[in-house]
């Protein structure tokens, strides 16, 4: 299998990324909220090989535990928005009828709010947590999920070999996880990167806005925020967060971009 | 030579294909074929799906389609290889001198522009004939194909007219630049076999008519035989046979043509009636939610037990619906329904596992009445598991056995849909109906996607497999020639209801109502000037005019 130049791109930062998150603590120079300097936004030398912060912490570190924070969170809403997105979705498919409509109109009543004022609203009355920012994130982009999910299942639901199993009198959750999931899971999974780059810059947005991570707890999000003021005196702490975020974005959607393709030509197409 | 005006030599093509998880690699499509065509002729191109006679017809326009490419050899038209010609000859040759008839005309037209717009476009566009020469000849085509109010019917828009009648319009299309050459390209693979024989007879005359040469390709040997002149078959790109109709049809020297001329020469005896039928249906009327319209009117049949009840009729008849009604999938708004001797549920949802497991489908497309993520063994392996518990090595074993009696090898248990060829499909479908050990086996359409002389093979093994297994088969099919092969007892379906019904013998002996003999008499026989005595005879109009 050749892999094209660009999706290698791709696989590279997201690898470098992720063994990033896994690894923090090992890697890190400085812990994670540690003030190791009296002078702010020192500019970068060998000591601290990004500078510091706006409160003296070694940015560095403060990345790399806050690239840990943001693909945890972004890792595990992803993984909530997918199962309870595409297993609903399936469900409303093969179900049909009100059942179908009832949880279709619902989607479409949260999706005609936009999900980062609804998230705003409803943290602004629950506590902030890490655990209640995945659920209330993987909730929201489950509705996206469970759009395509329907859309998919909805073509399988009527092939030949899925009627024949009805005719065979299989139960539900053998036409759904037997017949439907299999073959839907290549459109799903390029749809999963594209999702988890929404949830980076979903959780990234939440904290620059303060209704995110909470400090001391460090995210890339949070990172631009505490140190946006220096912009204006020319100092460009804010932009290594914003770096990270973009890259991790587009390699992640290099990524998926190759998967899609692959899957396409599976189905006939040159990819 | 100068009267040819086609001459092959030599033609070569190759494709790139792109299999999943596979280099990309070259393959050969057609091997070296050689052919001529005088002026005002026919030769038929023949041969089953993947023969390479399309890619042969697009090669006289010099045209590969999608990665096809025509990788040698010489095809000279009017004295001048259009191989080797620069592309402003290519353009002045295709639409011009040589024009094109797809298989499916609704496929192929504008649904936003009118008939006549796209009937002249061509004679316009490469100046043959100004606007109002062009659609004067337009219509003088529209009424030599038989098409009705020729005058007007250019201003209708594609979905204004029927199937039939939209081929013609493409017939006239391809006719109205005055071609030299016409690649007629499957023309009535499309149609209701009452309304091929209409198209067929208007392109026989128009090409008569015209003096124009044609190829005409189709997969139906009786068809070809109607037509041409000669006829070639092809066989993975290569030509088996090639000699003048007559003796392509009533001598053919080679094993292959042999066999496609006495193809479905299958012999069944009817079998009689017992006393207590499987199946009776009665009185059903049938609508699909939502709609005001009934598919099914009072439809009543009987099947016995082990025998086989063929459903014949055109699209549209409501055959595909009676089965949706027996299966449960469509529930009817009234009659009733007695299996083995038990009242079915009208719904799917209430029925038993027994009523479930005693009445089995299988698809006209195995392609897609198969999950291409399972393989062959889990396929087959389900229903055992389903329905009588079967695990591990016992129903290894029995799939095994299955496939034995489909004359497959056990060394298909592990392979994908998508790694067998299009009659094993289906056998495997076979299998796995069987492998539920019914009673019935609703048969919709299984012959049809298959090439002639695989769809032989099927019916030879459904046959077989009754005489084994005593099932008793609901045979829906458009293809009557299949019904004489295997049924022992017929209803004819039309507009939603059971115009003839009785035995084969009954069903298939004069005195026939009018719809009856249209059918009857529209199927092609391999016999030459079949086509002429049939259009002199018959009583009533084709159902798509």
């Amino acid at each position: 299998m050749r892999i094209p130049p660009a999706a290698l791109i791709g696989l590279f930062f997201t690898a470098l990324y992720f063994l990033m998150a896994i690894f923090a603590p090992l890697i890190a120079p400085y812990g994670m909220a540690e003030v190791v300097s009296n002078d702010i936004w020192l500019p970068p030398s060998s000591e601290f090989l990004l500078g510091t912060d706006n409160l003296g912490r070694d940015l560095l570190s403060r990345m790399i535990y806050g690239g840990r924070t943001t693909i945890f969170i972004a890792t595990a809403a992803t993984l909530i928005s997918f199962t309870t997105g595409s297993i609903l979705g399936f469900f409303a498919a093969v179900v049909g009828d009100w059942v179908d409509q009832a949880l279709s109109r619902f989607v479409d009543l949260i999706m005609s709010i936009p999900s980062l004022i609804l998230a705003l609203v409803i943290l602004s009355v629950t506590p902030i947590t890490v655990g209640v920012l995945i659920v209330i994130m993987g909730f929201l982009d489950a509705t996206r999920v469970f759009r395509l999910a329907r859309a998919v299942a909805v073509d399988i639901n009527v092939m030949d070999y899925v009627e024949a199993a009805k005719l065979r009198g299989e139960g539900r959750g053998w036409i759904i996880f037997r017949e439907i999931l299999p073959n839907a899971l290549s459109p799903l999974v390029a749809e999963m990167g594209l999702r988890f780059i929404f949830m980076v810059l979903f959780i990234s947005t939440l904290s620059f806005l303060g209704l995110g991570v909470q400090p001391p707890a460090a995210d890339w999000g949070g990172i631009v925020k505490e140190n946006a003021e220096g912009i204006t005196y020319g100092i460009g702490a804010a932009l290594y967060p914003a770096i990270a975020i973009s890259t991790l974005a587009i390699s992640v959607n290099l990524v998926a971009d190759w998967v899609l393709n692959r899957t396409t030509s599976l189905k006939g197409g040159r990819g | 030579m100068s009267d040819n005006l086609l001459k092959v030599r030599g033609l070569k093509i190759g494709a790139t294909v792109y299999p999943p998880g596979e280099k990309p690699h070259d393959i050969k499509i057609v091997h070296g074929v050689d052919c001529d065509l005088e002026k005002g002729k026919v030769l038929g191109l023949i041969g089953e799906s993947g023969a390479g006679k399309s890619t042969i017809g697009l090669a006289t326009m010099a045209y590969g389609r999608g990665g096809v490419e025509l990788t040698g050899g010489e095809v000279w038209v009017n004295d001048r290889d259009i191989l080797a010609s620069a592309q402003g000859d290519i353009r002045s040759l295709r639409g011009g001198e040589v024009t094109y008839v797809s298989q499916s005309a609704a496929a192929s037209f504008n649904p936003a522009k009118q008939i006549m717009e796209q009937v002249t476009e061509a004679a316009i566009g490469h100046g043959k004939f100004s606007k109002k020469e062009a659609e004067e000849r337009a219509v003088t085509l529209f009424r030599k194909l038989g098409l009705p109010d020729p005058e007007n019917i250019g201003k209708r828009y594609p979905h204004q007219v029927s199937g039939g009648q939209l081929q013609r319009c493409m017939t006239a299309l391809a006719l109205c630049p005055e071609p030299d050459l016409v690649v007629f390209d499957e023309p009535t693979t499309a149609l209701d076999v009452t309304t091929q024989i209409d198209v067929l007879a208007a392109i026989k005359e128009a090409i008569r008519d015209t003096g124009v040469a044609a190829l005409y390709i189709t997969h139906d040997l009786a068809v070809v035989a109607q037509v041409s002149d000669d006829i070639m078959v092809l066989r993975h790109g290569n030509t088996v046979e090639y000699g003048t109709t007559d003796q392509i049809i009533n001598a053919p020297q080679e094993e292959y043509t042999q066999a496609l001329v006495s193809v479905r020469s299958i012999e069944h005896e009817e079998k009689q009636p017992t006393p207590e039928p499987l199946l009776t249906v009665q009185n059903i009327t049938a609508r699909y939610k939502g709609t005001k319209f009934d598919v099914l009117h009072d439809v009543t049949v009987d099947l016995h037990p082990g025998q086989t009840l063929a459903v014949v009729g055109e699209s549209g008849s409501g055959k595909s619906t009676l089965a949706r009604v027996i299966t449960g999938l469509l529930p009817p708004r009234d009659g009733t329904i007695n299996f083995a001797g038990r009242m079915l549920s009208k719904d799917l949802g209430n029925r038993t596992k027994e009523d479930l497991r005693e009445l089995q489908m299988i698809y006209q497309m195995a392609d897609v009445a198969m999950n291409p993520r399972q393989t062959v063994g889990t396929i087959i392996g389900r229903p055992l598991e389903f329905y009588f518990g079967l695990k591990g090595a016992e129903k290894r074993k029995r799939v095994i056995e299955l496939l034995d009696e489909i004359e497959m090898g056990s060394e298909f248990i592990d392979r994908y849909p998508a790694e067998l060829s299009g009659g094993q499909k289906q056998r495997v479908c076979i299998a796995r109906a069987l492998a539920a050990k019914p009673k019935l086996i609703i048969c919709d359409e299984v012959t049809s996607a298959l090439d002639p002389l695989v769809a032989d093979g099927i019916l030879k093994l459904l046959l077989q497999l009754q005489k084994i297994e005593d099932v008793a088969y609901l045979f829906i099919t458009h293809d009557l020639a299949t019904v004489k092969a295997i049924a022992d007892s017929i209803a004819v379906m039309y507009q939603g209801k059971v115009q003839r019904y009785g035995s084969k013998s009954h069903v298939l002996t004069p005195p026939f109502d009018d719809y009856t003999d249209l059918l009857l008499s529209s199927v092609p026989e391999m016999k030459l000037g079949w086509l002429e005595d049939v259009i002199a005879n018959r009583k009533m109009e084709s159902a798509g005019n």
